[in-house]
């Protein structure tokens, strides 16, 4: 899809979730049996445990091109594993500072328990957490001086703007 | 980026299988349009689409690919990995390729069963694929490690559902731990008087099966126990079980009831349990006369001597076997079993929290399962059903669904309620003679038998009316209602309310989860569906498993049951816990943590924070070892450490990378 046409549709977002195996994964498997109709926005990355979650993975999504990212667990005292939700809690709340400091909305991340039994949570939490995102529309991120020398060399900029001068004269 | 480990065949070659699912995918994603975008994706070299992959044919396509050296990686795109990744990487293995250079993206559950629109699921479907396309090329062959299993079960409650579980397991030769929280068991089933819907006596099928489990040499019975905690995983469960004091020795006592006959108290002074309260006990009881283990036990809330300490004891002074021991304390049990059958029942619904039918306040107005007492000729009335005023009722009224299809309390129906209702309308017709009116929303008898029977009841005295019953009162206001009770309710096929004054009210109480249902689930690390039941691992096809290896439901504890479907549910809770025991080993996840050991600088941040020890420290090399058989392959450690030493089977960072890369930047 190139520019022009993406910029004539209106704009939905792409939403990354990390979905803990036990809980919420198997909450999204019952919202499907059952047939929950909800916004088709957001694509499910499985880990075993929301403890799994390395905050680079958020970071890389969004450099990936995600609009927002929503991590799902197992509630406090439910992990499969005993405590990996409690350290998923952990780094998200570090993790919020740090995007905050980045410039990147508080809505565009978000953690929820969903037990496995909660297929409805899965629909609401979905069709939620989308229409926020949509509210704060395309993430923008601020290209880094780096990425720009990357794109364009400078030399090559020089030498494209005294070939033009050449040409002037 | 790290480069793509190929291993001695050059480049990965990824096959791509696009599953139609019958209609259930390809009526909501475009399948040709699907298969034409995996063409383009890194490494693919073959993709097809078939109309049921998990099908035999669906299956060979992937082997035949394999074997003719097409493809050496799998990505099927069709239903959930937890309903069928099993299924496909055994396609993997039998076409001679590692099951573990395999990935399936969801495109059902997660895909066309929750999207309206054709060409958002098209386009979410493609996303999904080229992420598990993304990971699969940087997948690993792995081996599965095999542990041995730990051969004997443990059963948790010992109700009609725990009986049989553990009598088969028992038959089968396997060692069995059967633990129950009461002094005796038989649960729920030993309080009811006849059976629907065959009318046979309760005790009479129950009992034979009680002292079998006492009997058997296979058996270990713990009453007066519970399971208190649970360690380690399928085949080798560490469990830890406290035996509550008695106050009367086991192993002495002969149920001989000379202490009851003795204790100071002349009459029973305090509730008795088993007959829900409608007769009383002494401080020193035997539960029922058939109890198993046939052992006294001493209630020290109730006990003279435990109040005061200044009782004579006459019931240790008559004790033969100086079986009675005062000093005796809390014991706690430790055992390796493994697989586990859980099997602790229900509460029924306290009737008085619906306080319109005046439970607590009419002395007239009984549950159901003071019913099945009253009526029962070993109960506490010798079988009896006399009114507050010691006459008999020449009419009863029954209200169904208290405490079930109400969003009030629950939502979902109890299943047993009409059945035994019927049930007790005819057993309360054959002792009064009394007339019954039966209130109901709608009656439900789908079982062997149970139709016939309700036609049967339907042609006794019995009027049946079709409504649920508002409120139930002792207001007059007709002659004949005048000392009676008077049900209020909506005559839904009159079409008009009416009131019925009877002399008798019978409250049909649903069924509930356990009130330590949830830290009973928390203890064995297992689900609870939102209304509070223990959550199979799937409703249809693993209907007494769960989400835990290894841990089976069997009975009520699962949902509302009759005892047929508890014990066909229990008999198949012990076959699976005997498949995995009879295997003698169980292969564990590859999904385990592993150290690379030139980038551990030894912080031992993953040390502390592995909730099963699976992580040490070498202090010869100075950096961590992890643990294989101990690591359950959470990935907790592998996100904390900081220096990427730490590695996921399965889920390494490189992986999820590529994953999101792939889920987000496509399309």
């Amino acid at each position: 899809m190139s520019d022009n046409e993406a910029s004539k549709e209106p704009f939905e977002p792409k939403i990354v979730a990390f979905f803990c195996n036990w809980c919420t994964y198997t909450a999204a498997d019952l919202a499907g049996t059952a047939r929950m109709v909800y916004a088709p926005n957001i694509r499910v990355v499985r880990i075993m445990c929301s403890g799994r979650l390395d905050p680079q993975f958020v970071l890389a999504a969004f450099r990936d091109g995600a609009d927002g990212v929503l991590i799902g667990g197992c509630h406090p005292g439910d992990c499969h594993y005993q405590e990996g939700n409690y350290y998923a809690l952990r780094r998200f709340t570090l993790l919020k500072k740090l995007l905050k400091s980045m410039g990147i909305e508080e809505a565009r991340l978000r953690l929820e328990w969903i037990a496995a039994s909660e297929g409805d949570k899965v629909k609401k939490v979905m069709n939620d957490m989308t229409e926020a995102v949509r509210e704060l529309g395309p993430l923008r991120l601020e290209p880094r001086a780096y990425d720009l020398i990357q794109a364009q060399p400078a030399a090559e900029i020089e030498v494209t703007t005294s070939a033009q001068e050449v040409h002037h004269e | 980026m790290s480069q793509v480990e190929t291993g001695s065949n050059g480049t990965p070659k990824v096959g791509v299988y696009v599953c139609h699912c019958g209609i259930n995918i390809s009526q909501k994603v475009e399948i040709s349009e699907t298969v034409e975008f995996a063409k383009k994706l890194p490494y693919v070299t073959v993709v097809r689409e078939y109309k049921f992959m998990c099908s035999d044919p669906g299956q060979e396509l992937i082997q035949q690919d394999i074997r003719e050296g097409l493809v050496d990686r799998v990505v099927v795109a069709s239903c959930s990995p937890l309903m069928h990744e099993h299924t496909f990487r055994g396609a993997m293995a039998a076409g001679g390729g590692n099951p573990f250079l395999f990935q399936m993206a969801n495109i059902r559950e997660h895909v066309s069963w929750v999207t309206v629109d054709k060409k958002a699921a098209t386009k979410k479907a493609k996303a999904l694929i080229a992420a598990a396309v993304e990971r699969i090329a940087l997948h690993q062959p792995l081996e599965r490690v095999q542990v041995p299993v730990h051969p004997d079960v443990l059963v948790v409650g010992g109700g009609i559902a725990g009986i049989h579980a553990a009598l088969t397991l028992a038959d089968s030769g396997k060692k069995v731990y059967l633990v129950e929280r009461e002094p005796t068991i038989g649960g729920h089933m030993a309080k009811l008087d006849k059976t629907f819907p065959t009318l046979d006596c309760s005790a009479c099928i129950l009992t034979p099966k009680m002292s079998a489990v006492g009997a058997h040499p296979n058996i270990t019975l713990w009453t007066y126990s519970e399971v208190t905690k649970v360690d380690g995983y399928v085949g080798n469960f560490k469990v830890t079980v406290k035996r509550k004091p008695r106050y009367v020795d086991e192993e002495k006592c002969v149920g001989c009831l000379e202490c009851i006959e003795a204790c100071i108290f002349k009459e029973g002074k305090f509730r008795s349990e088993f007959d829900e309260g409608l007769s009383k006990r002494k401080p020193v009881y035997i539960p029922f006369p058939q109890a198993t283990p046939l052992v006294a036990v001493i209630d020290p809330e109730t006990c003279i001597e435990f109040k005061t300490g200044k009782c004579k004891k006459s019931c240790a002074e008559v004790c033969a076997p100086e079986a009675i021991d005062f000093e005796q304390t809390e014991k706690i049990k430790e055992i390796e079993v493994g697989a586990i059958v859980l099997a602790t029942g229900f509460k029924t619904f306290d009737a008085a929290r619906v306080s319109r039918y005046g439970y607590g306040k009419y002395p007239n107005v009984y549950t159901s399962l003071e019913v099945e007492r009253l009526v029962n000729a070993a109960g506490p009335t010798g079988g009896e059903v006399l009114l507050d005023n010691g006459k008999k009722p020449k009419t009863v009224g029954i209200v169904h669904c208290v405490g079930s299809r109400d969003e009030n309390t629950n939502p979902y129906c109890s299943r047993v309620c009409c059945m035994y209702s019927l049930k007790l309308a005819h057993l309360l017709q054959e002792r009064t003679g009394a007339e019954i009116y039966d209130f109901y929303i709608d009656m439900r008898t789908p079982g062997k038998g149970y139709e016939e029977f309700y036609e049967r009841v339907s042609q006794e005295k019995v009027h049946f009316i079709r409504g649920r019953v508002g409120e139930i009162t002792d207001w007059a206001m007709e002659p004949e209602e005048v000392g009676k009770l008077v049900m209020r309710a909506e005559d839904t096929l009159m079409g008009a309310v009416r009131r019925v004054p009877v002399d008798m009210v019978v409250l049909a109480v649903g069924l509930e989860p356990q009130d330590d249902a949830e830290e009973v689930r928390r203890i064995f690390n297992i689900g609870c569906s939102h209304d509070g039941w223990f959550l199979e691992r799937h409703p249809k096809l693993a209907p007494v498993s769960t989400f835990t290896d290894g841990v089976f439901l069997a009975g009520a504890c699962q949902g509302p049951k009759d005892i047929p479907d508890s014990v066909a549910q229990a008999g198949a809770a012990a076959s699976e816990a005997m498949a995995i025991i009879d295997r003698g080993y169980v292969e564990l996840e590859p999904n385990t943590a592993f150290i690379i050991e030139d980038l551990c600088s030894g912080c031992k941040t993953c040390v502390a924070i592995c909730p099963f020890s699976a992580t040490s420290f070498d202090e010869e090399k100075k950096v961590v070892v992890v643990n294989g058989a101990l690591c359950k392959g959470c990935g907790t450690c592998v996100a904390a450490c900081p220096s990427g030493a730490l590695q996921q089977n399965l889920f390494t960072d490189e992986q999820i990378f590529h994953e999101i890369k792939g889920v987000v930047s496509y399309v």
